[in-house]
């Protein structure tokens, strides 16, 4: 299992999900109506780190956030 | 990098940095002050900041400045700020003001554009997401 939290202004509670890689993370939360004005303006990061791959392969335990547009300052 | 809930005391931080400089030889220092300001009826604006993702952030243009021979300072709020109070200061030291100058903008407009922080406007004690202002982060819509 992983699991994906949403940061900021999403306002959903972190859900946990299989995935081996971040293309099915992708296409779990495609089935979620409350996320498609999200997803498309939202960056990734897989424990802390930045990502930019969707092959991206997952382990067990991993953490993936879901990061919306920014405007520090 | 410092966080602090609500507004900052600027005064304290900047004369701080420049006493902890103030034997290192640094010819420059640029210390760049936002400021809350009183616009479409807000009372406040408010901030959330993801630390993990921003520490990252932030030693990455650590490593760039010693590059240069530089030093990259900052410090946000956490939460309420009102307006006319600063919700963030940053700050370069360097060796000659060139790259001092320049570092400042490309620091300032980075951190605009992808430090993990979002703002909200505070009006009539609610927080409304400042999403007409807000910036997808590099590599925004991976998951689309």
């Amino acid at each position: 299992m992983i699991k994906v939290e949403f940061l900021g202004p999403i306002g959903k509670s972190p859900i946990e999900m299989e995935a081996k890689t971040l293309a099915d993370v992708s296409a779990k939360l495609k089935e979620d109506n409350t996320l498609t004005d999200w997803l498309d303006k939202c960056a990734v990061a897989l424990n802390d780190t930045m990502v930019n791959d969707l092959s991206t392969v997952l382990q067990d335990g991993d953490r993936v956030s879901i990061l919306p547009p920014v405007c520090g300052g | 990098m410092e966080l602090y809930s609500g507004p900052l005391d600027t005064k304290e931080i900047f004369g701080r940095w420049l006493d902890e400089q103030a034997e290192s030889n640094y010819g420059a220092y640029i210390p760049f002050v936002g400021t809350i300001r009183a616009e479409d009826d807000i009372e406040a604006l408010s901030f959330d900041i993801y630390e993990p993702v921003l520490q990252k952030w932030f030693d990455e243009w650590q490593e760039k400045a010693k590059a240069l021979g530089a030093v990259v300072k900052m410090a946000h709020a956490i939460g309420d700020v009102p307006v006319h109070t600063s919700s963030y200061v940053s700050a370069v030291f360097s060796p000659k003001r060139r790259v001092a100058l320049e570092l400042i903008d490309e620091f300032v407009e980075d951190f605009k554009a992808n430090a993990p922080i979002w703002k909200y406007d505070v009006k009539h004690g609610k927080r409304i997401y400042a999403a007409d202002r807000s910036t997808p982060m590099n590599g925004a819509g991976l998951l689309k």
